[in-house]
C-alpha cells in the first residue's frame, strides 16, 4: 500500500475543513471495510485518510414517532441491529444492515460507508431507497439534502463533491400501518455480495388492505441502486392481492438493467428480481398489517 | 506386542488431545509467515496481468531506485534447465516447466504468472516497487478451455511440447493421451438393455487452504541456505528448490513450519527459491508471503474438465460396458490429474468391458497442483450420476445397484491387477443401514442422493526415530508435517507398541537435516507409511529393550518377552520381577547407553480407499438455490488410529466436495483474466452452508500393514458432487451435468424442464 | 515512511504504546510490530476471519482496521484468551473435540466464539453457526467446531457435555430448518 496520512477530526467543522483543504487527495474513513481493501488493491490512492468515527453527529441514532429517524452515517451496522426502535420501526433496513458480511464486518461497517462506496450491490441502499431516505451532506459551501435514490451516479461514483461529507440519513416517521422488508439473493447463506437485492416499504389502509404508499428499491441489477418508480406507483391505491404484486414484480423486472458477471447472469438476475419483489412485498405487507405504530 | 488383534488395542482407537494442541489454541504455534529474523527483508512478486503474452522487455531501474528496495530478480537470475523429468514424491515434474512457473521465461502463460520478485525493507515498499517495474508485452490470444486448446490450428502455448501420438514434428497443446481398455465395449453395449450417455463439464477449483503460501530464505556466506516454509513436504521443497536454483541439494536445509492447510496444493514450490535467491542477492533473510489473490491466481488449483461417460446395463442392473472420455485442464504446463481421473472413474465397479481415453491439455490458466484425490471428484461426478440414472432405468435402488456391481477382492482394477481385500461394499452397506438412509425425507422440492468414490492412496518413503529417554518417556521424530493430527496419531502408534502412556510420548517434526528422507504428505500416505515407520522404529526399541533386560537379568535376549508394556522373563516364575520402560530407562546407561529405535520404509501394499455418501437437499424452485439438509459419509479407514481425526478427514473432504458441487469455481472473463480473486467470490462453504456431517468409520484392515491402516485423507472428497447432483434430481427432477451446480444453472435447468413440460402439455391438448 | 505515529492502546489487559505507519493494518501492527503472531492473515479482505480479534467486546477483522484506529481501544487477541497457564474453556473444548486440524483458522474461531459467548452464554446451534459464518475453515467441515462451542457454553453454564457420536437426525434436520428460514430471509 502507498503511504497515507491519518487524521481523526472530532467535530464536523474540523472534518469539513480537512476534507476541503485536501480536496480529491482526501477520502473519509468510516468502517473501512471497503476502503482498506481498495487502498490495498490500489484502486483508490488518497494521500489523506480522514477518520470520521470520532464525530458525535455521525455516530448517533435518534428516533421519535413525531420526527422519524436520524441515522448517523458512521453508525456501525451491528448497533443498528441492536437498537430496538430500528428493529421495530425499520425492520427491513435493520435486516439489510444485519446482512452485510459477517459479525466482524458489521462491527465496523456503516450504512454511510455502504452508500458512499457507490457499489450497486450495497445491501442497505435499496432499503434506504424504499424508506424514502434523504442524505444530509455537509461541505465547504454549506449543507444540502439529497434523496438516497439519487445519490449514486455510477459504480464507485456518487454526488459527493470533494470536501463534502455525508453526515446522516433522515427517514420519515412510520405511518400507522407501515413497514419495510429487504431481501437479497446470494449463492451461499452468508458472506456473499448481493446478486440481487430488493427493498420494499409499504403503508397500508388496513380497513380494505389498500396500499397508501409503496416504494421499491433494487440492488445489484444496474450500474447504481435503482428506485423502481413504476413498480412502486403501480401499487398505490390498489388492494395488495396476488395480481397487484405480480404486476409490481413485472414492472420491477422492467426497471432492472443487469449484466452477466461472476455473481450471476443477467437472465438469472431479472428472474430473481421478480421472485424477491414478490417475497419482499409480501413480507413488508405482513409486517405492515401487524404494525400499529401510533 | 498386542497390536496384532484388531480389538486388543490400548491406545489406538482412543481420542487423546493432540500434542501440538495447546500451541495451536494459544497462538504460539509458528506457521511459515510467523517467522521473523533480525534484518529480515520482505519480498513481493510482480505478476502478469495477461493470460498469454511474449515478454518483450522488463525494466527495473525505477523500482530499484525506490528507497528501501534492495534487490529485484527475474528469470535471468535463474539457471536455464533442460526439459527433464524429476521425481517429486507422488509425481514427476519437468524442471524446465517448474522453473518457468517460478519466474516466467520469455513468455507469460496465465493471469498471475510471476515475472519478477522484489526485496525491500517493508512489504509496502516492496509492493510499491512492483508498480515501478515496466514490462512490455506482446499479447497473444488466450486459450482457456480444453475444447479450444484441442482444436486443429489452436494457438500453441508451449512451442516445444510434443506428444507420442502426433510425433516429434507436430506442435500441440495435448501433452498426453492415455488409454485403458478391457474386453470389448462395442460387444458389451450390445448386451445392454439400457444405455446412458452424458457429457459433463466441471469448473476449475482451488484447494482453498486458509494459510497463503510463504517462505523465509536465509542464504549464508558459506553457500548454505535455510528455508522456513509451510509445506506438505520439506524434502520435496529442498530437492526442487535446489534444482531450480542450481544449488546442490545438500546445501539447503528446509525447516517445515506448521502448515495452515494444503490439501495437495503445498506439494510443490512457488516462493521458496525466490526467498533464497533474494537472500543471496541481499545478504539478508527474506520473507515472502502471498496475498489471497496471488494464491488464487497462481497456485493450486485443480483441473476443470470435460468428461463424456457412457454406461450400459442389463435389465437386472448388471453393468456390462462403460466408455469414458476425459480431457483435463493441466494449466500452463503439462501435468493434470487426468490419468488418475481415468483410473478412478470406473474403479468401484466390476465391469467386463471398458474403454477409457484421457487427455492432458495445456491452457492459459495456472499450472494445476494436486488437490485431495486429484482428478477423482471430476470423474466421479460423471460416472456416479450416470450410474444413478442407470439404476433408475433398471428400477433398482441406487445403493443396491452399487452392491450388485461393486468391486471386491479379486475384481480387476482399471490398470489390470486385481484388488486385494477392500471395503467398498462395506461402505455401501454402512450407508444402507444408517439412520440417515433409513429415515424418511418428506416435503416439497427435497431429494436424497447417494454416490461412492475410490482413491488409490500411496505408500512411498518415510523415516522415523523413536528415543527412549532416561526417565522412560519417549520422543518420536518424523519428517511428515502435522497437517491435522499427525503428531497425535504417530505418538499413539509408538505408545501402543511401547506400552507407555500417550502423554509420555512427545512427537517432533524434524527439518531435512534431522531426519531421513521422507516423502510428501500426500496420497493419504502419512498415517499408513510414516505410521509404519514409527511402528517399526518402536519395535526396534522393543528389540533393544529386550537385549538390555536380558543383560540385567543375565539371560539371552530370546528369553525375555515384552507384553503390555512390561519386560518379562519368557519363563514365568523365579525371582525376576517384570520391568516397565520407566523402570528400565534409568538403567540403560549401565547396559550400553541410550536406546534409539529407527526405521525407514518404502511402503508397499497400499490399501485403496472407498467412501459412500448420502445427502439430502432442498432446492428453491424459484431461485435454483440448493440447501443441504443432511449429510452422512461412510468410509473405510482400515484401522482408525485417532477416530476424531479420521472423522475430521471425512468431514473436511466432504465439506470441500459439497463446496465443489454447489458454488466453487474459477471465473475467467473473455480476456482470460480471473475475476474472482478473493474469498468473497470464490465461494467456499461457511458453517451456515453445511449441516452437521455424520460419519461412519468402516474398518476393513489393509492386508500386510502391521496395524491395518488405510489412508483416510482424500477419498471423502470424491463422492459429494455426484451425490448432490443425484439429490437435486430427486428434489426437482433435473439432471445436472455441470459443476458447480450454482443457482443460475439449476434455475435454468428447472425453467427449461418446466418449458418443455408446458410445450408437451400444449402439444397434447 | 517517515510519518510514523504513536498509538496508545490496551492489548490483552495491558496498556501498550507503539509506533506504526498509518498504512499498517491492526493485523500488521499486532504481528510485525508487537510480535503477536497468533492472529493470522488469510485473505486481507475480511472474508476468512483468521485475523479476528475482540475490540471493546465485538469481533473485528484486524486486517480491515488501521493500527492507528486502535487508539483508546481494548483489544483481546488469542494470546490473551488463557489466564496464565489455565486455558479458556473454549480452548479446552476445541482440544477435546478435535476442532482443529491444521489450526490456522483456530485463533479466529476462538475469538469469534468468545465474543459470542460473552454476549450470549446460551446460544442455539443456529446462533453459533451464524456467529461463526465470518470464519472460514477448510479442514473440518465445521462440525467439531460447532460442537466445541456448544460444549463450552454448556461448561460455562455448569451443564454436562453431550456425548461423542453422530448428531441425532432430529437435531440435524431441525438445524437445517432454521438455516432454511434464515436462507430465505437472505
Amino acid at each position: 500500500m502507498h503511504a497515507i496520512n491519518y487524521e481523526a477530526p472530532k467535530s464536523l467543522d474540523e472534518a469539513v475543513k480537512l476534507l476541503a483543504a485536501h480536496g480529491e487527495k482526501a477520502r473519509p474513513l468510516s468502517g473501512g471495510t471497503d476502503l482498506l481493501i481498495q487502498l490495498r488493491a490500489g484502486t483508490r490512492r488518497p494521500e489523506f485518510v480522514v477518520d470520521i468515527k470520532k464525530i458525535p453527529e455521525l455516530r448517533r441514532i435518534s428516533f421519535s414517532l413525531q420526527h422519524g429517524l436520524k441515522l448517523g452515517a458512521a453508525v456501525p451496522c451491528i448497533e443498528i441491529h441492536e437498537n430496538s426502535d430500528m428493529r421495530k420501526y425499520y425492520p427491513g433496513l435493520t435486516e439489510a444492515a444485519h446482512l452485510i458480511g459477517s459479525l466482524q464486518i458489521q462491527s465496523r461497517a456503516t450504512v454511510g460507508g455502504n452508500l458512499c462506496n457507490g457499489s450497486p450491490a450495497a445491501d442497505t441502499t435499496p432499503a434506504l431507497i424504499a424508506l424514502g431516505a434523504q442524505a444530509r451532506i455537509v461541505g465547504p459551501k454549506g449543507e444540502r439534502m439529497v434523496p438516497v435514490d439519487g445519490f449514486c451516479l455510477a459504480p464507485g461514483r456518487t454526488v459527493l463533491q470533494p470536501g463534502e461529507l455525508l453526515v446522516e440519513f433522515h427517514i420519515p416517521a412510520p405511518e400507522r400501518h407501515s413497514s419495510d422488508a429487504y431481501l437479497r439473493f446470494i449463492p451461499r447463506n452468508e458472506m456473499d455480495i448481493a446478486v440481487v437485492g430488493v427493498g420494499a416499504a409499504l403503508s397500508l389502509d388496513v380497513s380494505d388492505d389498500r396500499v397508501v404508499e409503496a416504494r421499491i428499491g433494487l440492488g445489484a441489477v444496474g450500474p447504481t441502486p435503482i428506485f423502481a418508480a413504476e413498480a412502486s406507483k403501480s401499487l398505490i391505491g390498489k388492494t395488495l392481492d396476488a395480481a397487484a404484486i405480480e404486476n409490481a414484480a413485472r414492472l420491477a423486472i422492467a426497471a432492472a438493467t443487469p449484466i452477466d458477471d461472476m455473481r450471476g447472469t443477467a437472465e438469472f438476475r431479472r428472474h430473481v428480481v421478480g421472485v424477491l419483489t414478490r417475497r419482499a412485498l409480501a413480507k413488508a405487507a405482513e409486517r405492515a398489517r401487524e404494525a400499529n405504530q401510533r | 506386542m498386542a497390536a496384532s488383534s484388531s480389538n486388543g488395542f490400548r491406545v489406538i482407537g482412543t481420542r487423546p488431545i493432540r500434542h501440538d494442541g495447546v500451541d495451536k489454541v494459544t497462538g504460539r504455534a509458528k506457521y511459515g509467515a510467523d517467522y521473523a529474523f533480525p534484518g529480515m527483508l520482505y519480498g513481493k512478486v510482480l505478476r502478469s496481468p495477461h493470460p498469454h503474452a511474449n515478454i518483450k522487455s522488463i525494466k527495473i531501474d525505477k523500482a530499484l531506485a525506490l528507497p528501501g528496495v534492495k534487490a529485484i530478480v527475474t528469470s535471468a537470475d535463474l539457471p536455464a534447465l533442460p526439459d527433464k523429468m524429476e521425481a517429486a514424491g507422488e509425481q514427476a515434474i519437468n524442471l524446465n516447466h517448474l522453473s518457468m512457473n517460478i519466474l516466467a521465461r520469455g513468455k507469460v502463460l496465465y493471469d498471475g504468472h510471476p515475472i519478477a520478485a522484489v526485496a525491500a525493507t517493508s512489504p509496502h515498499i516492496a509492493e510499491e516497487a512492483l508498480r515501478l517495474i515496466e514490462v512490455e508485452y506482446e499479447l497473444l490470444p488466450p486459450v482457456m478451455t480444453v475444447e479450444d486448446a484441442m482444436k486443429p490450428g489452436a494457438t500453441i502455448l508451449l512451442p516445444s511440447l510434443r506428444n507420442k501420438e502426433d510425433g516429434p514434428d507436430k506442435e500441440t497443446n495435448v501433452a498426453a493421451h492415455l488409454q485403458f481398455k478391457r474386453g470389448d465395449v462395442a460387444e458389451g453395449f450390445k448386451q445392454a438393455d439400457y444405455v446412458i450417455e452424458r457429457e459433463f463439464k466441471t469448473a476449475m477449483v482451488h484447494q482453498g487452504y486458509i494459510e497463503p503460501h510463504n517462505a523465509v530464505g536465509i542464504y549464508n556466506a558459506d553457500g548454505h541456505a535455510t528455508i522456513y516454509c509451510s509445506t506438505q513436504g520439506s524434502f520435496v521443497v529442498r530437492a526442487l528448490s535446489a534444482a531450480v536454483l542450481g544449488i546442490p541439494e545438500g546445501k539447503i536445509k528446509v525447516v517445515p513450519a506448521e502448515i495452515g492447510g494444503g490439501f495437495g496444493g503445498k506439494t510443490t514450490i512457488y516462493l521458496e527459491p525466490l526467498s533464497v535467491l533474494l537472500s543471496q542477492k541481499t545478504g539478508h533473510p527474506v520473507k515472502l508471503t502471498m496475498t489471497r489473490a496471488e494464491v488464487l491466481r497462481a497456485t493450486g488449483p485443480t483441473s476443470g474438465s470435460t468428461i463424456r461417460c457412457k454406461m450400459g446395463a442389463t435389465k437386472d442392473g448388471k453393468i456390462v460396458a462403460a466408455q469414458c472420455w476425459l480431457a483435463y485442464e493441466a494449466g500452463a504446463f503439462p501435468g493434470s490429474p487426468v490419468g488418475a481421473g481415468a483410473m478412478t472413474i470406473l474403479a468401484p465397479y466390476n465391469i467386463p468391458n471398458i474403454l477409457v481415453d484421457a487427455y492432458d491439455v495445456v491452457v492459459n490458466r495456472p499450472k494445476t497442483a494436486a488437490y485431495r484425490a486429484p482428478g477423482a471428484s471430476n470423474a466421479a461426478m460423471a460416472s456416479e450420476t450416470v450410474l444413478d440414472e442407470l439404476a433408475e432405468k433398471c428400477g433398482i435402488d441406487p445403493l443396491e445397484m452399487r452392491l450388485l456391481n461393486g468391486s471386491e477382492e479379486g475384481t480387476p482394477q482399471t490398470v489390470g491387477p486385481p484388488f486385494k481385500r477392500i471395503g467398498f461394499k462395506e461402505t455401501v452397506e454402512a450407508i444402507k443401514n444408517s439412520d440417515h438412509y433409513k429415515s424418511k425425507l418428506t416435503g416439497p422440492n427435497r431429494g436424497r442422493g447417494v454416490a461412492s468414490g475410490f482413491w488409490f492412496n500411496v505408500g512411498l518413503q518415510s523415516s522415523a526415530t523413536v528415543n527412549i529417554h532416561t526417565d522412560g518417556t519417549v520422543s518420536v521424530v518424523i519428517g511428515s508435517v502435522d497437517i491435522g493430527g499427525t503428531r497425535a496419531a504417530q505418538a499413539m502408534i509408538a505408545a501402543e507398541v511401547l506400552g507407555v502412556d500417550i502423554n509420555d510420548v512427545r512427537p517432533t517434526i524434524a527439518d531435512t537435516d534431522s531426519i531421513g528422507h521422507t516423502d510428501v504428505t500426500g496420497g493419504s500416505r502419512t498415517c499408513f507409511a510414516t505410521g509404519w515407520a514409527v511402528y517399526e522404529a518402536a519395535q526396534d526399541c522393543v528389540r533393544q529393550l529386550k537385549e538390555r533386560a536380558a543383560k540385567l537379568w543375565e539371560k539371552k535376549p530370546d528369553e525375555v518377552v515384552f507384553e503390555n508394556g512390561m519386560l518379562k522373563p519368557a519363563q514365568p516364575g523365579g525371582e525376576l520381577k517384570p520391568m516397565s520402560i520407566k523402570q528400565i530407562a534409568p538403567r540403560l546407561a549401565r547396559t550400553g547407553g541410550p536406546i534409539v529405535g529407527r526405521a525407514t520404509v518404502n511402503a508397499r501394499g497400499v490399501g485403496p480407499a472407498f467412501a459412500t455418501v448420502c445427502v439430502d437437499v432442498e432446492v428453491d424452485p424459484d431461485t435454483g438455490k440448493t440447501q443441504i439438509l443432511r449429510a452422512t459419509i461412510a468410509q473405510d479407514a482400515g484401522k482408525a488410529i485417532h477416530p476424531s481425526y479420521v472423522e475430521g478427514q471425512m468431514q473436511g473432504g466432504m465439506a470441500q466436495g459439497l463446496g465443489w458441487g454447489l458454488n466453487e469455481e474459477y471465473f475467467y472473463d473473455d480476456r482470460g483474466i480471473l475475476r474472482n480473486t478473493g474469498l468473497l467470490d470464490y465461494r467456499m462453504p461457511t458453517c451456515l452452508d453445511l449441516p452437521p456431517i455424520e460419519t461412519i468409520i468402516v474398518e476393513v484392515p489393509t492386508p500386510g500393514h502391521p496395524l491395518g491402516i488405510r489412508g483416510v485423507g482424500e477419498v471423502s472428497i470424491v463422492p459429494p458432487p455426484a451425490a448432490l447432483a443425484n439429490a437435486i434430481y430427486r428434489a426437482v427432477g433435473v439432471r445436472m451435468t455441470e459443476l458447480p451446480m450454482s443457482p443460475p444453472r439449476v434455475l435454468k435447468a428447472i425453467l427449461q424442464k418446466r418449458a418443455a413440460g408446458e410445450a408437451q402439455a400444449a402439444a397434447a391438448d | 515512511m517517515a510519518n510514523k505515529v504513536i498509538v496508545e492502546t490496551n492489548i490483552n489487559g495491558d496498556p501498550v504504546e507503539l509506533l506504526c505507519e498509518p498504512r499498517q493494518s491492526l493485523l500488521e501492527v499486532l504481528r510485525d510490530v508487537l510480535e503477536l503472531t497468533g492472529s493470522k492473515e488469510g485473505c486481507l479482505t475480511g472474508d476468512c476471519g483468521a485475523c479476528t480479534v475482540v475490540i471493546d467486546g465485538r469481533p473485528v477483522c484486524s486486517c480491515l482496521m488501521l493500527g492507528v484506529e486502535a487508539t483508546g481501544k481494548n483489544i483481546t487477541t488469542v494470546e490473551g484468551l488463557a489466564s496464565g497457564t489455565s486455558l479458556h474453556v473454549l480452548q479446552q473444548k476445541f482440544l477435546e473435540h478435535a476442532s482443529l486440524q491444521c489450526g490456522i483458522c483456530t485463533p479466529g474461531f476462538l475469538m469469534s466464539s468468545k465474543a459470542l459467548l460473552d454476549r450470549n452464554p446460551n446460544p442455539t446451534e443456529a446462533e453459533i453457526r451464524y456467529a461463526l459464518a465470518g470464519n472460514l475453515c477448510r479442514c473440518t467441515g465445521y462440525d467439531k467446531i460447532v460442537r466445541a462451542v456448544t460444549d463450552a457454553a454448556a461448561a460455562l453454564a455448569g451443564r454436562t457435555r453431550p456425548a461423542h457420536g453422530t448428531v441425532p437426525s432430529e437435531t440435524a434436520s431441525g438445524m437445517a430448518g432454521e438455516m432454511l428460514a434464515k436462507g430465505e430471509a437472505k
